[in-house]
């Protein structure tokens, strides 16, 4: 894992210095309330319905123990005992007070983390596969280079005032766990026929308001050319990208206005202007991905006998297995998902005792490491099949292995009107009555893969134009409504979910989605996943279902 | 006036003529619509001459006209609109325009540092008790990542 360098420590200590300033002068009332906005946004925080709220990134999703630990810490003394992780691989603290962010951004400093750039009109923590480095299907790890363009893009001089908010996601594998279709750029590590590796580069794909599947605007970009091509379409989205229309403004909206060709036409030829001076050294991947070496594996792991033993005569254990841990690469490993989405918890949330829980079970069972999915769970990517027993015994008295990882109850949720200003209805609560709803495991087994997202309000930040089912907070003459949509996904099938049919009211919406399910249950075929299904029968039997009883 | 250039005081010298005013004496800056309706009588103008631009102005237009203009003020509507930050990038990086840059308008001391990085070398503050900020801010970072003018 990447360890900061002194110029690494001195800049996230000065961004530190420097935003300590500038709250103490808006404090004094010099500087304007849209000023201090646009400079808080960028060291994440905003300010919302109870309080304001502090988002800190976790570069492309990977923590270390001891940051886990900081945490956990800050959700003690700042916060209260809990904060949550979100689907852009960040952690948010729902209750800090404004004039304390600063000592809290000192804390994170204090192991090499920051919150800088996690929101405003800038370039985004750039995120990346959850199981990068351990998984199976990888053309080569992305995380050298998301370190790479975390560098570029932290407190970059010329595209710190984007006409709007900028978010790139890398994946190195053939399967795209990162959402990389839904990303202002997206980068996919690939092979061309000479057998050389480099980027795949889509752009304007984006979510929100207008979900949009980017388009692939170079279908092989050689590795040296990445920052200089990455500065050609910041440059041209800065020039050109629109600034009149905060709705219009992300560059998914300049690429379908200017066409796909006409777009990728300027960026060429901006980017044949910078190409040559601007090579990425063969020497700094070198060193890149020295930082990201493989951890030191035990090499008899797979002789373990005791693991197949304890899967035989203990069901949970091994329904736990089944559906909360990955193949890893090296045999006798797994990859295990701690679920945050225990029935009784919000989505996402995680407390201080958990927390510091997890950095301990990562420093005896996983090289002291821990990642952030963007499905708002974690991952402990390199466990040996001999201590998945006694690791999950330990999880499962934390309440963190609920054995549901993909399934209906493994929501992404927002915070919806509990905590958020913007939203149009609440989703933490339909979330918790969903779980009560489908209380019984085998059930939720039986049903399989389902993505289910649901946001607050049209800004999406839960994703639901993409879930295979998705549901929508929607204000009806002040009451709370909800607007499903079936069908999305932000896998390699990328999709956007089609409306079912007209909203509906809040007592209805859990009753709504068990008919859904129950419909695929009567319905599919053998092995016949929910997303297939959909995309077999289309939306017609779900509406009947749903519309005829309510 | 007072102005930070080149991390200094020093007294503005120049004055800026409307559309519809005269040239008159001394050193002078205009909009971009004048010095393309009135470039004859400009490159006569005893005195310097300077541009005004707007964010919606872009560079591309003037770029055979650099020789002759011995400043440039970008003029900030709204501190949040960044593309007055890729103009003052483009000018100095891709065509090598060597005289002052200026920032003017409604931007903020706290942008100084990155202004200076594309190569803006003088900050006339909208309001001057902002100055002293303006000097300080220049330093917020001794670190950086990337490479741009500076
Ligand atoms: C309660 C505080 C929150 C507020 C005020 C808020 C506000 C917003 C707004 C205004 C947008 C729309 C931006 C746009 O379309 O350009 C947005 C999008 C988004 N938010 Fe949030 N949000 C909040 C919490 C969250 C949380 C908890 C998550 C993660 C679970 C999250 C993740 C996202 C994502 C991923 C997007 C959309 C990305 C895209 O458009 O591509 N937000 N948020
Ligand atoms: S989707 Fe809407 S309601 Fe939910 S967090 Fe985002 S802005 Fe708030």
């Amino acid at each position: 894992m990447y360890q900061y360098t002194e110029t690494d420590q001195t800049l996230v200590d000065e961004r530190v210095a420097q935003f300590k300033r500038q709250t103490e002068q808006y404090l004094k009332g010099e500087l304007t309330e849209d000023q201090f906005r646009a400079l808080r946004l960028r060291n994440g925080l905003y300010v919302q319905t109870h309080a304001p709220l502090l988002r800190v990134a976790g570069p492309y999703g990977l923590l270390n123990s001891k940051q886990v630990r900081k945490l956990a810490y800050i959700a003690r003394h700042y916060d209260k005992n809990y904060c949550h992780f979100t689907t852009r691989q960040n952690i948010q603290f729902n209750w800090p007070k404004l004039e304390l962010v600063p000592e809290i951004l000192a804390e994170l400093a204090s192991v090499q983390m920051h919150a800088i750039q996690t929101s405003g009109n800038c370039m985004r923590n750039t995120t990346t596969d959850h199981l990068a480095g351990v998984c199976v299907d990888e053309v080569e790890d992305p995380r050298p280079y998301c370190e790479i363009i975390r560098q570029w893009t932290t407190l970059h001089p010329e595209f710190d005032y984007l006409p709007r908010k900028f978010k790139i996601a890398v994946s190195g594998a053939l399967h795209d766990r990162a959402a990389t279709q839904f990303h202002d750029i997206g980068l996919h590590l690939v092979e061309n026929d000479a057998g050389e590796i480099g980027f795949r580069v889509l752009v304007g794909g984006g979510l929100g308001r207008t979900p949009i599947i980017g388009q692939v605007i170079k279908p092989f970009l050689e590795k040296k050319h990445l920052l200089s091509y990455l500065e050609a379409i910041l440059r041209i989205y800065n020039l050109f990208g629109r600034r009149d229309n905060k709705y219009k403004a992300r560059i998914k909206i300049l690429v379908k206005e200017s066409g796909l060709d006409h777009f990728s036409d300027r960026v060429e030829k901006e980017w044949l202007l910078l190409r040559d001076a601007n090579e990425l050294s063969a020497e700094r991947i070198a060193a890149m991905k020295l930082e990201f070496t493989p951890p030191a594996y035990e090499r008899d792991t797979a002789n373990d006998t005791s693991f197949e033993e304890h899967k035989a005569t203990n069901k949970a254990f091994a329904t736990w297995v089944d559906h909360n841990t990955a193949i890893h690469k090296v045999p006798g490993y797994k990859a295990v998902f701690l679920s945050l989405k225990a029935p009784d918890s919000p989505p996402g949330d995680m407390t201080d005792t958990q927390l510091d829980a997890v950095a301990d079970l990562s420093d005896q069972y996983s090289f002291g490491e821990v990642r952030v999915t963007h499905r708002q769970n974690l991952v402990l990517a390199d466990i040996k099949q001999a201590d998945l027993f006694a690791l999950w015994q330990h999880l499962d008295a934390l309440k963190l292995a609920t054995p549901n990882i993909g399934t209906a109850t493994d929501m992404i949720c927002c915070p919806g009107l509990d905590f958020c200003s913007l939203a149009n209805a609440g989703s933490i609560g339909i979330a918790k009555e969903i779980n009560e709803a489908l209380d019984d495991m085998d059930y939720i087994h039986d049903i399989g893969d389902i993505k289910i997202n649901m946001s607050g309000c049209m800004n999406g930040c839960a994703h639901q134009s993409v879930g295979h089912i998705g549901i929508l907070g929607v204000d009806k003459k002040g009451a709370e409504w909800y607007q499903i949509t079936l069908g999305g996904s932000s896998e390699n099938e990328a999709a956007i979910g089609e409306r079912l049919g007209p909203s509906v009211a809040k007592d209805q919406i859990t009753k709504a989605i068990v008919d859904i399910l129950d419909v695929y249950i009567k319905n599919r075929l053998e092995d016949e996943s929910f997303l297939d299904m959909v995309n077999r029968v289309g939306i017609t039997p779900f509406k009947e279902q749903v519309y005829a009883t309510s | 006036m007072q102005l930070v250039k080149d991390k200094e005081i020093v007294n503005d010298t120049w004055r800026y003529v409307p559309d519809d005013g005269d040239f008159g004496d001394g050193d002078i800056t205009v909009s971009l619509a004048r010095w393309k309706s009135d470039q004859q009588s400009l490159l006569n103008h005893k005195g310097k001459v300077g541009l005004r631009l707007l964010p919606s102005d872009g560079v591309d237009g003037i770029v055979d006209d650099l020789e002759n203009i011995q400043l440039i003020e970008l003029e900030f509507p709204d501190f949040a609109d960044g593309r007055l930050f890729s103009h003052a990038w483009l000018l100095r990086s891709r065509y090598n325009f060597r005289n002052e840059i200026r920032a003017i308008g409604h931007y903020i001391p706290d942008q100084v540092f990155y202004l200076s990085r594309v190569g803006v070398n003088a900050f006339l503050p909208a309001k001057s008790s902002d100055i002293p900020f303006v000097l300080t801010n220049l330093n917020d970072f001794t670190v950086k990542y990337q490479n741009s003018v500076n």
